[in-house]
């Protein structure tokens, strides 16, 4: 069985293999089962009323309040609530409530719960991003996630991979936003659907985590199971100070971590070759994220906001970049700007970094980690006729707020938008303008 | 088990994401109860009246990718507690598609072709669909006209929509 040449995510579903009740579906044992207070609490709701209102194993369970955060009214502190006293009740020791809270797909990376081989499931379709440590993370229902969080596991499709080979040299000003909006134009809202993602080649190879957690956070978009990169010495630094005890070197760790990388002659569903060279940065337009266009193609669309934070781009890599956008200037007369740090811990190295100041200096509102703007839940959210220049992950119509308008884009085209008070290329891209 | 059996509502597009079935404003509900009069608000489809086009539809036929977007099984629940158990389409997002299932009703795929001729035979007319899970066939009506189409479930899917969903089976096998 183990000759047979494997991709990261058999070699995963190998390593945690319970069942196999029928055809192609497998049953797999979980490593990390994930909540936050929107989806969790109906499921916390229904274990009760079943009388099952158990955990299989309470530090394999994580926990945050995060979409709604502090409480917009009743109905969000009841949902705050139910997952506080569920957290407190099972000797939940990971659980991040309001003060040391971030947004999901952020915190948890950053508190270095996911390693490579990890399967992981959440109910949040973004839950793909954590596939950037070489992990099977996968984003399901409030039932599939009840189930997790009683015993332990989910079922799940034997997973095809869709191997994307990136190739080539980013251009300055061009970033993993737009590599990953530019490949979701390529394949179609549905076009890895019931496909792992698999990002490999050597622009993945140089790009940060944080870059690779961008990257695999919009799988989803495409409609695939997980985003998935092999993990390499990018994913020892990040995690060494929560493994260095677990293992003598480095070297030791990434070649344990290795186990879990892709046999050369593995075999893979398709592979696309995408060479970056001549990307241009990506902007969307309309109700659907494979609707995208170069920026230049957009400049002098009128924006009503700027939004930069998300689980997809409110890492510290991402405000650095928009703060050396904004340093010295101030934001157009016409445009809201809203920054939401995604984690306490970025949102102390932003103010440490002096990135903080910046924002401010320029004229934008800085709120706590939430996720709140990005779905149209609280913190920023359209009226109707509004158009925002945002740096989160989804333009369906009505996502920020009903009648609102959604230019999905990178962290250096919403800065440099929000200076011009419409759609622009920032002065990092040096191509056509 | 659910009843997958009545009046169509045709929805002539594909891609309907589950923003558009239950916007995220509403998740704030705790319960399944709560969501009913918001099914299909933000839908993007022109012509379409969610108030006066949901009345007493029991299934849905749609295009590719139906269901793509937030894991919400909010949309399954919101499809429920409207009495629509049964969603046929060219194809879906795999969350929906499991969560559908998972809560004891169906999505089924028909292929892309049959769906073209399903809509072109009988959208716009009042149709209405009996589904005969043992022998895997929807039998399509219309003004005196009708269509029988086979369509395949797994073993596994049967048997989530026999027990009524996944939390049950899990609990009894793992």
């Amino acid at each position: 069985m183990n000759s047979t040449p494997k991709t990261i995510a058999e070699k995963i579903f190998e390593a945690h293999h319970v069942d196999n009740p029928a055809g192609d579906i497998h049953v797999i044992r979980l490593d990390a089962v994930l909540c936050h207070e929107i989806t969790t609490p109906v499921a916390i709701d229904d274990l009760v009323r079943r009388g099952k209102d158990r955990v299989f194993d309470p530090d394999r369970i994580k926990a945050v309040i995060d979409h709604v955060t502090p409480a917009k009214d009743s109905k969000t502190a009841l949902q705050g609530k139910m997952l506080r006293d569920w957290a407190r009740r099972h000797e939940i020791k990971d659980f991040f409530d309001i003060g040391r809270n971030g947004v999901c797909h952020a915190i948890f990376p950053e508190k270095g719960f996911i390693r490579p081989g990890y399967t992981v499931i959440m109910g949040d379709s973004h839950t793909c991003t954590h596939g950037a440590f070489g992990a099977f993370a996968a984003g399901v229902g409030t039932t599939d996630l009840e189930v997790g969080i009683l015993k332990g596991v989910c079922a799940f499709r034997y997973p095809a991979t869709l191997k994307i080979n990136i190739t080539g040299t980013l251009q300055p000003g061009v970033f993993a936003k737009d590599v990953i909006l530019a490949l979701i134009g390529k394949l179609g809202v549905g076009g890895a659907t019931n496909r792992v993602m698999e990002f490999a080649g050597p622009v993945v190879a140089q790009m940060s985590m944080e870059s690779r957690m961008t990257l695999c956070n919009m799988a989803i978009e495409a409609g695939g199971t997980c985003g998935i990169c092999s993990p390499d010495m990018t994913t020892v630094e990040y995690l060494w100070e929560f493994i260095g005890d677990e293992y003598a070197t480095r070297e030791e760790a990434l070649a344990a971590f290795q186990a879990f990388s892709p046999d050369p002659d593995a075999v893979y569903d398709d592979t696309i070759d995408f060479d970056v060279t001549d990307l241009s940065p990506q902007v969307t337009f309309g109700y659907k994220p494979d609707n995208v266009k170069p920026v230049s193609q957009m400049t002098g669309d009128p924006i009503d906001q700027v939004y930069i934070g998300s689980c997809t781009n409110g890492r510290i890599e991402d405000l650095r970049v928009a703060a050396g956008i904004l340093a010295g200037k101030r934001i157009a007369d016409s445009v809201r700007g809203i920054v939401s740090p995604a984690t306490p811990k970025i949102f102390r190295q932003a103010l440490a970094e002096g990135l903080i100041e910046v924002f401010m200096n320029a004229g934008f509102c800085v709120t706590n980690p939430t996720c709140g703007a990005c779905l149209g839940m609280s913190n920023g959210v359209l009226a109707a006729g509004e158009v925002c220049a945002s740096t989160t992950n989804r333009n369906f119509n009505g996502r920020m707020g009903k009648g609102g308008m959604v230019h999905l884009m990178s962290p250096a085209t919403a800065a440099a938008s929000a200076l011009a008070g419409h759609i622009t290329n920032s002065v990092l891209f040096k191509g056509e303008s | 088990m659910k009843n997958f059996s009545g009046n169509i509502l045709f929805l002539d597009r594909s891609d309907i994401n589950t923003d558009e079935i239950i916007p995220a404003k509403y998740l704030t509900e705790i319960s399944k109860e709560a969501l009913k009069p918001y099914l299909l608000e933000d839908l993007d489809l022109a012509g379409f009246d969610s108030k006066r086009d949901l009345a007493d539809c029991c299934v849905i036929v749609s295009r590719e990718n139906f269901g793509c977007g937030s894991s919400r099984e909010h949309a399954p629940w919101a499809l429920e507690v409207n009495g629509i158990f049964l969603v046929i389409a060219a194809s879906f997002a795999r969350i929906f598609r499991q969560n559908m299932f998972n809560c004891g009703m169906m999505a089924v795929e028909l292929p892309a072709d049959r769906i073209d001729s399903l809509f072109s035979t009988f959208s716009g007319k009042r149709t209405t669909v009996t589904t005969d899970l043992a022998n895997q066939t929807f039998t399509f009506e219309a003004d005196g006209e009708a269509e029988t189409v086979s369509f395949t479930l797994s073993g596994y899917d049967r048997a989530l929509v026999t027990a009524g969903g996944w939390v049950d089976y899990a609990d009894a096998h793992y």
